[in-house]
């Protein structure tokens, strides 16, 4: 792999940028790899990485439909944080805060990571009330987060309307200062070129078409458009299409898949500097260093694989963005898209061993998967390598649905997640 | 934005009338003492998530308030067929030749 560096950027100059070289090779298919990883996303290939780097399991394939990253990796709002409700949802997405610290670093890849602060809002008694509790299992927890009055919240995000006649004023904010933005594709490409340097064959455009098990029911490997590919251990990092993929293999999770939207503006001049979230109104704004607004809209109520959303799920977003946000009223939005999600019933992840021996499942990130990119495919690698989970992602097993001890998220981070 | 049809109301309406209420035909175990933990999972939280035609529960929330169900190709959104709770689940297969797919 050649290191990115000033004297490296400085040679280049030279040759006018012309010769930077490929940064992850196109390989065919090997006939066996020691680990197959279905899907090339964030996650999937963050889980690829850290097998190679701290597991040194460097024979390993990440096999992806479509391109890598192109999935909802590149479709998500790009925010970063960790104020979970309980502990268990704590540990883990403060374990991919620490990670994200460094990334940039640790993959010699500028991932952006920006923390701008995270501001949610509340605008209910009942908001004050559970944001507080928020904030108190929070720093219980060892995870940063403040209690801010409406004027601090205005102090810290100028644009935001605090006053008093609006149909919902703001009652106060939660920030988490740690929290804010990364680049979604850059950190997919970050990990991509690690984990290629490392060793591992990364197969674009190579859908999965099946799951092979042999006489005792164990993983042999999986059907591909372009053959059979021997492993003895498969790992899936499919998001919306998950349950898809494992009906291959005969195992049945608790997964919806629901589109869920995102649009971006026009770009402006840096207007505005932090994330603000307002899960009561259902506002999600942050400004991309591109200049665009980056705005999150809700998820359809209906099963849906379209890659495409309501009109009138995204209306509803932008009407709690114009009365927050007065003077982005003229704003005109640019593009909106669709990805596809798969939420648990406890709107909890799942990162898991499967009934299926040598088969595990990365899974049920719902609306709010890509902050959590580092750490997942980490405790996810560690799963994978020794066959057992990391003690952070123990909790959050398939097995939890018959045991009753779901994390319970879906109440305690209402809607945007 | 979808358009449904109420089987009830019998008029066609928006989406933003109507609450989808998930996977339809999941029938609640007939004894519940005698029903192991790997049946209230399935009962509880597996579901098919179907990509491809399936049969769905609305709810007319804004109108008749009446629960019926509807069959959908979650890849196209189109809808198949819309028919009143208590009546037999279709035959998807058939449903999905009928309509070309």
């Amino acid at each position: 792999m050649k290191r990115y560096s000033f004297l490296e950027l400085a040679k280049n100059a030279f040759s006018a940028h012309q010769n930077w070289g490929r940064q992850w090779r196109a390989p065919e298919p090997k006939a066996e790899y020691d680990v197959v990883i279905v899907g090339a996303g964030g996650h999937g290939l963050a889980t690829a990485y850290y097998l190679a780097k701290e597991h040194g399991i460097r024979n390993v394939a990440v096999i992806e439909k479509g391109w890598l990253g192109g999935g909802n990796t590149g479709r998500n709002t790009t925010i970063v944080r960790s104020n979970y409700l309980w502990e268990e949802s704590a540990a883990l997405y403060n374990h991919a805060i620490g990670l994200w610290q460094n990334l940039s670093q640790e993959l010699n890849y500028n991932v952006m990571y920006s923390a701008r602060g995270v501001l949610m809002l509340a605008h209910t008694v009942h908001d004050v009330q559970s944001a507080q509790r928020h904030i108190h299992a929070n720093r219980l927890a060892g995870v940063q987060n403040e209690w801010l009055s409406p004027e601090e919240a205005k102090e810290y995000c100028p644009p935001l309307n605090i006053s008093k006649n609006i149909r919902y004023p703001v009652m106060g904010a939660a920030l988490q200062r740690v929290g804010g933005t990364a680049r979604h594709d850059a950190v997919a490409w970050g990990y991509a070129r690690g984990a290629d340097s490392l060793g591992v064959d990364i197969i674009q455009n190579c859908a999965v078409t099946g799951i092979r098990r042999g006489q005792n029911g164990a993983v042999e490997g999986v059907e591909t458009v372009k053959g059979f590919i021997k492993a003895k251990k498969v790992g899936v990092v499919a998001a919306g299409h998950t349950s898809v993929v494992m009906d291959m293999a005969g195992v049945r999770l608790p997964l919806e898949s629901f589109p869920l939207q995102a649009l971006v503006s026009e770009p402006v001049k840096p207007a505005f500097p932090c994330v603000v979230m307002s899960n009561t109104i259902h506002a999600y704004i942050s400004q991309s260093d591109k200049g665009e607004l980056v705005i999150g809209a809700g998820t359809d109520q209906f099963v849906s694989y379209s890659q495409a959303g309501g009109i009138h799920i995204t209306n509803h977003t932008i009407d709690a963005i114009c009365e927050l946000f007065p003077h982005f009223r003229r704003m005109r939005m640019l593009r909106n898209w669709g990805g596809i999600v798969d939420t648990t019933p406890d709107r909890s992840p799942i990162l898991s061993k499967t009934p299926v021996q040598g088969l595990y499942v990365n899974c049920g990130w719902g609306t709010g998967g890509f902050k959590a990119t580092p750490g997942s495919g980490n405790v996810f690698a560690h799963t994978i390598a020794k066959d057992e989970p990391h003690p952070i992602n123990a909790p959050f097993s398939i097995d939890r649905f018959r045991t009753g001890r779901l994390i319970d998220e879906a109440a305690a981070a209402a809607v945007a997640h | 934005m979808l358009l449904i049809y109420c089987p009830y109301c019998q008029v066609e309406r928006a989406e933003t009338e109507f609450a989808c209420r998930g996977e339809a035909h999941i029938a609640r175990p007939a004894d519940p003492s005698q029903t192991t933990d790997e049946e209230w999972v399935e009962f509880l939280y597996m579901r098919d998530n179907t990509k491809g035609i399936a049969a769905e529960r609305w709810r007319h929330i804004h109108g008749c308030g009446r629960f019926f169900n509807a069959v959908r190709d979650t890849v196209s959104d189109n809808f198949l067929k819309f028919y009143k709770a208590g009546e037999p689940k279709p035959d998807l297969e058939a449903l999905a030749k009928e309509a070309g797919k």
